[in-house]
């Protein structure tokens, strides 16, 4: 358990390095840059106490949007995927309860994974290019924007998942 | 009170995470007005000294680029300073402390450590801070044109309001006529920007040069900034005019920090006239 809190503190810490550094400065035509560090929403255990995984994701965006000068968006975005997660999780599966000791994400079947990581992934973006524009008139750039950005998180997210559990 | 406690209970993930959000989204549109957000700004010990970490490595890319605009503008600079010493009289040269009675700017120089330009309120952070004399509403400028305005600062860090923010409204002017213009940014093209307000007798032509009205305390007047790249005339008024930066926005390296000496005298003056 306790090696387990130090594996999430240092993936905590890892991905907001990745992100900061390189993931930020990718720059993809010009303005797409993969926001991998949901990878810690999607993988973070699922608990029946729900306040940590909301408040660690919560302080990730804000810590993100430090670095990138984005007021409060990223931390808005993630801490709403995280809320969501669950039902989210339950709706995907068709269970209406989660074991949660034994419960683990990566060994479920993988058009589950990756329609859990895409509607994740979007909703994030969609949420950080919504609150960034905050104009209904630029309604056609948002949705651009977060269609772009979320393919590439989201294969960016799946390759990571699949390295991640094969070293294991 | 037994509801009320039961209501919060169950649902205190609800609660919890409404809370939070609010936080963010509160931080989000400090963050759309002109000062950037107090809290979450890149100004700052931690964030700071990994951009520049990071912009060590980046810059290497760039040197060849940024040597040669240096080379140009030092060329420039002696151009000037060689006119100066042809047209003077050498027996009527009065030595004044220029210096001290007839200096209105005072230049720093500084390294872009982090350049946005693909949002649509853009930031910039740069290597000095308050340790190094900097404050708050400083302009901030290279060779080839303005950049931005200082915004926050911390010891050894400060971000930079770039031009390309929806928030920024810099007074330019033509270089051919004293006519006057603010110019903004429509979230578009990080190399084009727009200019408003500009009277229809200013008669501009494809190619015109602006440079800065001198007009605020922040810039000194006659700072490059771009050439009209299209215009269109509506009922008699220009309805949109395009202007091409000299600067490429997305490649940013060395800026000089401009600090007008006499600011706080000027906006005192202001601010006790708007008082009366």
């Amino acid at each position: 358990m306790n090696n387990n809190i130090l594996q999430n503190i240092i993936f905590f810490i890892g991905l907001i390095l990745l992100q900061v550094t390189i993931l930020n400065n990718v720059d993809l035509f010009g303005f797409i840059d993969p926001y991998l560090y949901i990878l810690f929403v999607i993988i973070f255990p699922f608990r029946k106490d729900r306040t940590p995984i909301l408040f660690f994701c919560f302080l990730l965006g804000l810590i993100i949007d430090m670095f990138s000068n984005s007021g409060g968006t990223n931390a808005a975005a993630t801490l709403f995927i995280a809320f969501i997660r669950l039902p989210l999780l339950k709706l995907i599966l068709r269970k209406s309860e989660i074991d949660f000791v034994v419960f683990n994400i990566t060994k479920q079947p993988f058009l589950k994974i990756l329609s859990f990581v895409s509607i994740l992934a979007f909703v994030h973006s969609f949420i950080i290019f919504s609150l960034e524009y905050f104009k209904f008139s630029d309604i056609d750039t948002i949705l651009y924007r977060t269609l772009l950005t979320s393919i590439f998180t989201i294969v960016l997210t799946i390759f990571s998942l699949i390295l991640l559990t094969r070293k294991k | 009170m037994q509801q009320i406690v039961n209501f919060i209970l169950k649902y205190k993930y609800f609660l919890f995470f409404l809370l939070l959000e609010i936080i963010a989204i509160s931080f989000t549109i400090q963050n759309h007005s002109y000062h950037n957000s107090a809290f979450s700004n890149s100004a700052n010990f931690l964030s700071g000294g990994i951009h520049k970490r990071v912009n060590r490595i980046k810059e290497y890319g760039d040197l060849r680029k940024h040597n040669d605009q240096l080379l140009q503008e030092n060329a420039h600079l002696k151009n000037i300073l060689a006119q100066e010493l042809r047209t003077s009289d050498s027996s009527l040269i009065q030595v004044i402390d220029t210096i001290k009675y007839f200096q209105k700017y005072r230049y720093t120089t500084a390294k872009v450590i982090e350049n946005q330009y693909q949002k649509k309120y853009n930031y910039l952070t740069i290597d000095k801070g308050i340790r190094h004399g900097l404050t708050s509403e400083m302009g901030v400028a290279n060779s080839k044109g303005i950049i931005g305005i200082t915004t926050n600062l911390s010891n050894g860090y400060t971000t930079v309001l770039s031009i390309l923010n929806e928030n920024a409204k810099i007074n330019v002017k033509l270089s051919k006529s004293p006519h006057f213009g603010t110019l903004e940014w429509n979230g578009q093209n990080y190399n084009v920007l727009q200019l408003t307000d500009l009277p229809i007798q200013a008669n501009i032509k494809v190619g015109d040069t602006l440079i800065t009205g001198g007009r605020s305390v922040i810039f000194p007047e006659g700072i490059p900034v771009g050439t009209v790249r299209n215009f269109k005339v509506q009922n008699n008024d220009y309805s949109s005019i395009d202007i091409k930066l000299f600067n490429d926005m997305s490649a940013i390296g060395p800026v000089y920090i401009i600090s007008n000496i006499d600011k706080k005298e000027i906006e005192q003056l202001q601010e006790s006239t708007t008082n009366e």
